[in-house]
Order: structure tokens, then sequence, then C-alpha cells
């Protein structure tokens, strides 16, 4: 499979990223360089193989339902949430208006 | 409800399919994948972990009594329990989603295939039912709250509900009509109660449908479907449903052709729109999260939860029927809610343990009287069975005075109306106001013998044959005893002085 | 005389702070010393000599007072800048995250510093650790100490991603330094510059706290001298972590005591199609002298098949990409990092031109790559072919292991190159990690040891593959290899 200057442009917008023209263009090829060399895995013969879902076996563990049983996991540090934030407000993140 | 419903069109008529995807906020402490708390209300940002805000490096830990819950669910909707589900990443960009993708379950949800019976008029226990197929539930996030109106040119962003724990409960596309909607959405609240799985509060938004419209002319192929997001009340629900069958019929009408997209419902407007911000979202990207491994659970678990389940509302309402003797009716009323079941049932127990008398025996009274007094009192109030003035103990303190004869059906009614007001136990309001229902055969006879004296004219009609005419003696000697005499002992005296 | 202690790795100065022959003070002093006088290599990021001597202080009043020393007491190493620290900068060597400082500490590095272990600083690296020359970072090139010499003095490729590391561990600006292997990250730069670096089995250390570039591949490690050095730094690393779970809920076994490099009694697997056009004479012959080692110390040498070898690269460029751009997707100016508002913007364009400005061209180039896999249409031609495939791959590695104890192979194709070589052919540059990347897949452990030099000068290293969770016998392999080569070749000092 490959791609053109327009799939490229919708991966970008897909992906949220800025690109011109020009790095469109640029991409194609390169990206259908990668995607040629990765088709070779269409020989491969998987019938009735699963695709892997656990690299190492081991059994998902989870959580007993209590609220902050774990400082560095739960809630109430809201400076900590808040401190790295380009743009914060009256305990808010702020961001360019969103009209819905 | 035997007239289909459809939507008339300038050149015909148009049916309408209604498939339901209901969001349900799981009942727990904390969030799906973090520790912090899930209480409503809270400051802004005040209940986010460092993984709900996405920080750089921050991993999932599932939170078990989510899965727990949701398998009760599926149990009590008599739907497939998956052993083997994973959880999938959704992508896509949005301020009120840090990540950048949602973790739901796409390929392996948790439930599979289940139903929901509805009554179609419940106020008419005996009017159809429909089975509404469920297709799936799955587990998922909530996202984070946007606000617009805090500042002229920024959106804010509160992540407090952002990881809380969802059920996405997806209906089958059975409903054909605003009232089928309806009453699913009801009935599955109901349910959803019962089990404990989700406070079913639609207010507050822990509970809101997502709703797919489309429509068609009769025998012709599914239409496009247009799906309308967050609609939180069952009113406006219905009325999606209704607008938006509207809208779509005047397009096609209009050569105009339905677009699949994501709509918001405006109720101040009374109409739906396109939802511009959300038009691009349409590539998710789904694949497994890489940070779960697959949720694998054993039938020791299962049997838990199987185990752990209460009695649901139509089990509980043949019981009612069958072995309390109630009407469909007030079966069908008693159990439409878990709070006025679990409230009735508490009544019932008490009013056994002061009398002594079998719930067969009590059931009735109990029934009517929390339907029409209980409720006729709260509606006047204004307040919620939840809130009621009167518990369960005191309503079975006033029952049980009934029916030992202490106090008559009619005393009670005042009884109770004091309760209200004071929040006085039944017993010390019939004590201090002398309220006791008067037995002494004595006193209620030398009544009588008055009363038959002072009418002798009514007394030779009755004896003539009109017997109509004992409910006036009745009345005259309730009247005479203040209304505290034993109506069966007036009844017994009467009858064997006149018929004498 | 007062001996250089920066010659010294984590063994030598543990033993050394415990014995009282020098002070934690002292070790990290001097560290301090070369780490300020290195900056032509620009192996760090930021460098924290006051953490650094904080924690070496706090060591030697816990010996005075008496108390019982962790692992590490006393040695100060580096931290790949992937690793959030509280307090002090964390990249990913990515504009994107200019400026984020977390409010909390990888469970990694807290385990270090619980153990001894002193910061100097965070170390460059490969752009969210994409990258196999070190050529990515926005912090500029990381460059190896090592040089072909005899006039050539081209700034030849560290190795990527965990290139600061390789990098300062050669120079002698640290003992040692954490790693990050997604899919070759800590054996290929550690092959590159001369030092021993080990990825354990997946899910041996946490990964909380680590900046994510692909999550079912990514484990962290250590990088030193040497073997030994290694199973120490390893030991405190690891362990069982609730915060993640994929952490394996298992003790941490002492490696270091129960190393040994007798083989006997034990079987090496070589795999056939491990023999690949394109790979240095030099280095196959530094196989077959591996081979000869190992024998040496007792192992029997067997001949293996690893079938699907030639597909776990493309298969690794399918997976990796398309969890990165999911993991990746966090990175949009709110919350952290660097934010750009064009005049106007709504938020779904200040998404794009912060992406835009804040990620390098490789990140870009994967985060493409990934979103196109798992677009609508594509994903069950490659992200589910891609993960049968990644069955295949392991199932080749679990038969192959009913027959060996270890497998040996080399850890890349050829030895270390210039800057620029590659940089403009990015599938020449994964090719890089062909080696190294079928154990990746697999979740297995691995180390690179080294093994000699080229003709040009230049380090070699060998790569030793074990069975899920014997971690012991991929570095008792290495130490077995490590004593017989004797490789003791140092670059010459020109920073």
């Amino acid at each position: 499979m490959s791609v053109d200057k327009e799939t490229v442009t919708k991966i970008a917008s897909l992906a949220r990223i800025a690109i011109s023209d020009d790095e469109a263009g640029a991409l194609v090829p390169e990206l259908n360089n990668i995607l040629d060399w990765v088709d070779q895995l269409g020989e491969v013969d998987v019938s009735g193989v699963e695709p892997m879902s656990a690299v190492i076996p081991n059994k998902l563990r989870m959580r007993e339902d209590i609220i902050n049983a774990d400082p560095l996991t739960g809630g109430g540090v809201r400076d900590k949430i808040l401190a790295n934030a380009p743009d914060a407000e009256d305990g808010f993140f702020a961001v360019p208006k969103v009209i819905e | 409800m035997s007239n289909k419903y459809t939507v008339q069109g300038a050149s015909g008529e148009f049916e309408v399919i209604i498939g339901l995807e209901v969001h349900a906020q799981i009942s727990t402490q904390s969030k799906l994948f973090s520790g912090s708390s899930t209480e409503f209300g809270a400051q802004p940002n005040s209940q986010v972990s460092l993984i709900d805000a996405a920080m750089p490096g921050m991993l999932p830990v599932p939170n078990m009594e989510c899965m727990r819950q949701a398998v009760r669910t599926g149990m009590a909707l008599g739907a497939q329990i998956n052993k083997y589900s994973r959880f999938d990443r959704k992508n896509y960009f949005y301020a009120d989603l840090p990540q950048g993708y949602q973790i739901s379950q796409l390929y392996h949800p948790i439930v599979g295939e289940g139903e929901i019976e509805v009554t179609l008029d419940e106020k008419d226990p005996d009017s159809a039912t429909k089975r509404i197929g469920v297709e799936r539930i799955h587990v998922e996030q909530d996202a984070g709250k946007l606000m617009h109106d805090q500042h002229p040119t920024s959106s804010y962003v509160d992540l407090n509900r952002c990881g809380v724990a969802l059920m996405e409960i997806v209906s089958k596309p059975d409903m054909t009509s605003p009232r089928e909607a309806g009453a699913y959405v009801k009935k599955l609240r109901s349910i959803l109660r019962y089990v404990g799985s989700c406070d079913g509060n639609m207010e507050q938004g822990s509970m809101r449908a997502d709703v797919n419209v489309s429509v068609r002319r009769a025998g012709e192929e599914l239409g496009t479907r247009t799906e309308t997001k967050n609609v939180n009340s069952i009113r406006f629900l219905m009325q999606v449903v209704e607008i938006e069958a509207r809208r779509q019929v005047d397009l096609i009408e209009d050569g105009g052709t339905v677009i699949q997209e994501t709509r918001l419902f405006d109720p101040n407007r009374m109409e739906t729109r396109s939802m511009r911000s959300k038009e691009d979202a349409h590539d998710y990207r789904y694949f497994p999260d890489p940070d779960l491994l697959p949720v694998e659970l054993d039938d020791a678990f299962l049997e838990e939860c199987k185990q752990s389940l209460p009695e649901l509302p139509d089990e509980k309402r043949v019981r009612y029927e069958n072995e309390l003797g109630l009407t469909a009716y007030n079966a069908a009323v008693l159990t439409a809610e878990s709070e006025t079941s679990f409230w009735f049932e508490e009544l019932l127990a008490q009013s056994v343990e002061r009398t002594g008398k079998s719930d067969k025996d009590l059931a009735k009274q109990c029934a009517n009287w929390l339907l029409s007094e209980l409720f006729g009192a709260l509606n006047k109030l204004g307040v919620t069975l939840e809130e009621s003035p009167v518990s369960p103990s005191q309503g079975a303190e006033l029952l049980s005075l009934v029916a030992d004869g202490t106090i008559s059906g009619k005393i009670a009614k005042d009884v109770f109306e004091i309760m209200l007001e004071t929040k006085q136990g039944a017993e010390q309001i019939v004590e201090e106001k002398g309220l006791k229902q008067v037995s002494d055969t004595g006193a209620i006879e030398a009544a009588i013998n008055d009363i038959i004296a002072a009418n002798e004219d009514k007394v030779a009609q009755y004896r003539g044959g009109n017997a109509r005419l004992l409910g006036f003696f009745v009345g005259q000697t309730m009247k005479a005893m203040q209304g505290k005499a034993n109506p069966q002992i007036v009844n017994e005296i009467l009858k064997k002085k006149l018929d004498s | 005389m007062m001996r250089d202690l920066t010659e010294l790795g984590i063994a030598a100065i543990r033993d050394g702070v415990a014995a009282g022959e020098f002070t934690a003070v002292e070790v990290t002093e001097a560290f301090n010393a070369n780490v300020a006088a290195a900056r032509a290599l620009n192996a760090f990021i930021v460098e924290t000599p006051e953490i650094a001597l904080d924690m070496a202080k706090a060591v030697d009043a816990d010996r005075a007072a008496g108390k019982e020393l962790g692992k590490m007491a006393g040695v100060p190493i580096g931290m790949k800048d992937l690793f959030c620290t509280e307090g002090t900068q964390t990249t990913a060597a990515s504009t994107i995250l200019s400026g984020f400082v977390p409010h909390y500490e990888s469970t990694v590095s807290a385990n270090l510093w619980k153990a001894g272990a002193a910061m100097l600083g965070k170390l460059n690296l490969d752009q969210f650790a994409m990258g196999s020359s070190n050529e990515t970072s926005a912090f500029g090139n990381v460059i190896s100490p090592w040089r072909i010499g005899g006039g050539n003095d081209a700034p030849l490729a560290p190795g990527g991603s965990s290139g600061g590391s390789s990098s300062a561990v050669s120079a002698r600006l640290c003992p040692a330094a954490t790693g990050t292997d997604t899919g070759g990250s800590i054996r290929q730069p550690a092959a590159f510059t001369g030092i021993t670096g080990v990825k354990p089995t997946y899910g041996r250390c946490s990964r909380w706290g680590v900046v994510a570039f692909a999550s079912s591949l990514d484990q962290a490690g250590p990088m030193a001298h040497d073997v030994r050095d290694c199973a120490i730094m390893l030991g405190s690393m690891a362990g069982f972590d609730p915060k993640d779970t994929t952490s394996l809920d298992l003790p941490v076994p002492d490696w270091e005591a129960a190393l040994s490099s007798d083989m006997r009694g034990k079987k090496v697997g070589i795999p056939r199609e491990y023999r690949m056009d394109g790979t240095d004479q030099d280095i196959l012959e530094s196989w077959d002298k591996g081979i000869a080692w190992l024998k040496d110390a007792g192992a029997q040498i067997i001949d293996i098949s690893l079938p699907h070898t030639q597909y776990a690269l493309p298969a690794y460029y399918i997976i990796a990409p398309a969890e990165a751009s999911s993991n990746l997707s966090r990175y949009d100016g709110v919350r952290y990092g660097m934010r750009e508002v064009p005049e106007g913007a709504n938020l779904q364009d200040m998404y794009a031109a912060t992406r835009s400005a804040g990620f390098g061209p490789e990140v870009k180039r994967r985060i493409m790559i990934g979103t196109y896999v798992l677009s609508a249409g594509f994903y069950d031609a490659y992200y589910t072919q891609a993960q049968k495939v990644r069955t295949l791959i392991s199932q080749d590695f679990e038969a192959a292991f009913q027959k060996c104890d270890v497998i040996l192979a080399p850890t890349t194709p050829t030895a270390s190159f210039s800057l620029g070589d590659k940089s403009k052919d990015p599938l020449a540059m994964y090719l890089n990690d062909v080696f190294a990347v079928p154990a990746s897949m697999a979740g297995l452990p691995a180390l690179s040891v080294p093994c000699g030099l080229n003709k040009d000068g230049l380090p070699l290293g060998l790569q030793i593959i074990g069975n899920m969770l014997d971690e012991q016998s991929v570095l008792n392999a290495g130490l077995a290899i490590e004593e017989r080569a004797g490789f003791t070749a140092r670059p010459d000092k020109w920073w």
C-alpha cells in the first residue's frame, strides 16, 4: 500500500500536526519507502495465529475501590496538576475558546 | 398503543427507528483508572490525579469495582458476560480528553447481548410489553468538562469528571416511537438503581443518552442515522426523537439527504443542530490499550456477582401479585422504582413485626396507604420518597394501630396529618389527643339508643325495606361518638337493634 | 596521590564508600568535574551537581551514623531524560516538553535513590527515544567519545536512543547510567561505545513515570562498565510496582550474588537467521570469537532457528509507531510543555501548531506512520498482521529455549558510524536495530557486552538473549565473554 500527498495531508490532520504543502510532498516518498518495506509482512502465513495481547504471560491486576489509596495516583493535588500549564486561570486550564 | 407511531411527510408516512447509547456513571468511590474521588460538585480540578491529567509516564490501573458493577448490570439484563474482555483506545483530540484517547472497549466488551422488557403504558399494567435488545455494555472513561462563559476568549477546562467510570449500554435499533424510547430508559434506569450500579441521576449527568434516529418509508431500507449527543432527561429524549424525525422527514421531502453526523439538542429552541466541533472525529483509530492486559474474570468472581444481585423489578412485581395478593397496578407501581419497593417492604416487615399478622394479611393495607396517603402527602409537600418526613417504621406504627382496632381508618388519616406536621409518633399522638377508638359496647349502645329514639321515622323506613338507611345510622352514631367508635361494633349493635 | 575515582565502576565505588576508602562526596565531586569538563560530548541536557552532592552527603551521613547502606550507596549516576524526576526538568529531548518540571518521581529513579545512588544530571537521548544515533534530540547531537583516529576526527554516533547514557559512561562522566530499550536503545548504544547494557524481561522495571514511547516494548535497564555493575544496578531498578499493571509481581533475584561465568552444562543457541547480508565482516568474526569463548567456558554450542527473524523489524515499525502515535497525543499544549497559538487559532489549530513546532522530524514521521497504520481500513492489514507476526516471533523464541539456555548473536550489524551518515535515510537507520529488535518484540532479557574493536578501532558488542525472567543466565554468559574478551580499550580523551 502507498500514500499520496492527499493522504499524507489527511493523516497529518488526524494526528494534529500542521504541515506545509512542501512538507507533505516530501513526506510522500519517505513514508512510501517505509510502507513498501513493511509490506513484506503480508508474506507471512498467520492463519490460526492470535495477535499478541501480552508479551509476557501476566494477569491484569486491578485495584480496590478506595479514594487516594496511594497519594501518587490520587486526587486533591490541584497545584501539582496546574503547575506546568501554559495557561491556567481560576483553578482551570485555559484554552482558546471552543464553539460547540 | 396499537397505533403505530409515524411521521407524516408530504408524500407519505415515515417510520422512525431509534437506537440508544446510554452512558451510566458507575457508582464507585474512585475513578476507573486512578484513585481520585468521583464525588459530584467539587472545586474545579481538585479531584484530578496525575493519571487523569495524563502527565508524562502515567499509567492506568483499573478499579475492580467498575468491572464488578458492569458484570452485575449485565446479569440483571440477562446478558452474556464475557470472561475475556479488553480495553481499547479511542483516539481523538479535544480539550476535555487529556490523554488524546479515551480508554474504552470496542473489540471485546465485558458484556454482550441482553434485553429489557418494557411496558408501553406504565399507567396500564395490562398494556402490551415489548422486548428491546441490548447489544452490549462496555466500560469506559468519562471526559472532563469545558466551560465557555467564564472568559471572553478562553474556554476553561475542569478535569474532575475526567476518568470517572461509565458503562455504555448500547441498545439495538429496536425502538420505533418516542414513548418506547422513554419507556426503555425509564426501565433501564430502574434496573440500574435496583442493582446499585448507577444512581440514575440524569440532572447531575450520571446518566445520559446518545440518541440515534433514522426514518424510512414503510418497507424500505434503513435510512441514514444521526446521533444526538448527551441528552440528559427522559422528556428531552422523547422530544429529540420527535424533532429529529420531523427534521429528517422534512429534509427528505424537500429533496435533501440525511447525512450521518453528530448533533446537539437545544431545549430552549427545541431543535437539534450539527456539532461542528466534532465533525472530523470520525476516524478513532481504535486499538488495544498496550498499557493494559486483557481482563480475565474467573468463575468465583462471576458467582459472587450473581449472588450479590438483588431481586429485580420484574421478579418483584410477579411476587407482589402472586404471593402478596396485590393488584397488578399496585404491584407495578410499587416495583417501578427501587426506592418505592424498598420503602414498601420495610413498611410491610415492620407492620408484620408489630401486629404478628402475616405479610399477605397486611400487604394490601400497606400498599394502599403508601400509594394513596403517603404519596398524596409527599406530592403536596413537593418532596420525594427519600425525603419523606415519615419513616417506614413510623408508617408501620400508624398502620398497626388501625390493624389492632386502636383507631379507625378515618382517625388514622387525621393522625397522619399530625405526624407530618409534628413528626411525632402515631401512638403518642393518639394517646395525647385521646383518639383511641371506643369499643365499649355499653357507651356505643347508649348512643345508639338515643339516635333511634330521635329518628323514629327513619327507623320505620329502614324496617320498611330501605336498607340503605343503615349508613345514615352509622354516620349519626360515629358523629355522636366523635368518630372514635369502633365501626365494626357500631354496625353489629345497630343491626341487632334495627333488625329486631 | 589519590586515585582517579572516575575510573571506578559501581561495585568499586560502593565497596570503597562502605569501607571508608573515600567518601561519597569525593566520588561525586570527581564525577561532577568530569561532567562539567565534557560539554563537547553534549551528553547531558541538565547537569545537577548540587543535587548529586546533597545525595552523596546523605550517604556519608548515614555511614557516619552507622546506618545500613543501600546497594548503590555513594554511586552517582546519569539519568536518561526520559525518566521523570521530581523538581528537575524532564523533556524526553523534545521541544514540546520544554520547561516541564514533574511533580513526581519515576518508580525506577525513586528505587535508585532509595538504594543510595545520586543524580549527576539528565542525559540527552533521541527525541522521545526514537532514533539509533542520538541525532533526533532537540538539544543537539550527542557525540561519541570514540574516534577512528589517524587524522579522522569525524564525530561518531554514540548510538541511540540512550546515546547520552552510552557516551557519558564510556567517557567516564558517570560510572553508570539508566537507559531505556524499546527496540535496542540500551544494547545498540552500549555496543557502539564499548560498555555493557542490559534490557531485562518486560515488566521487571516499572514504566511508571517513564515518558512512554511504545508501551508494550519500553523497558528500562542499566548501562555500566561491566556485567557485575549492570547486575547490581538492575537489582536496584527492578521490582514490582502496583502503579504499572504490566509490572511483574515477582521477587527481585540477587543477580550479583549468583554471577558465575562457569558455562558447563549450559547450551548456547546460535540463530542461523542472524547471518544476514549487510553485516560487517568484523561483526561476523567477533561472533565466531564469542562462540569460541563460550565453548571455552564450558558451554555446548548448538545451531538454532528463529524463522521469523527477518519480519521482526518491519513488525516493530508498525507496532512501535502505532503505540507512539497514541502515547504522544497527550502532548497538546494544554497542561504542560510548550504551546503555540497562531493569531486567531482555535483549539484544533493550537494542537496542530503546537505539535508541529514541538515535535522533531523523526517523531513526526513515526506519529504519521502510526496514525496511518491504525486508520480506518488499514488496521487489520498492518496492526493486526504485525501483532500476529509478533506472536510468531515469540513462539520462535519459545521453541528455541526448549533447546538452549541462552542465544548468542551480534548486537548490531555494524560498528558506530559518522553522524549524518544515516540520518537522511530513515530505513538505513532503522536497520541498525535488526539484531536487537526480536528480543524486544518477545519481551525477553538481553544484554550487550563489549567484545573487541573493529579494524577502525571502534568497539563491537555481542548480544546474549535469554528466556523470560532468566536475566541470570544472560548475565552469566555475558560475564563469561567479558572475562575472555579482556576488553580494556578506551577512547582517547579529546573533549
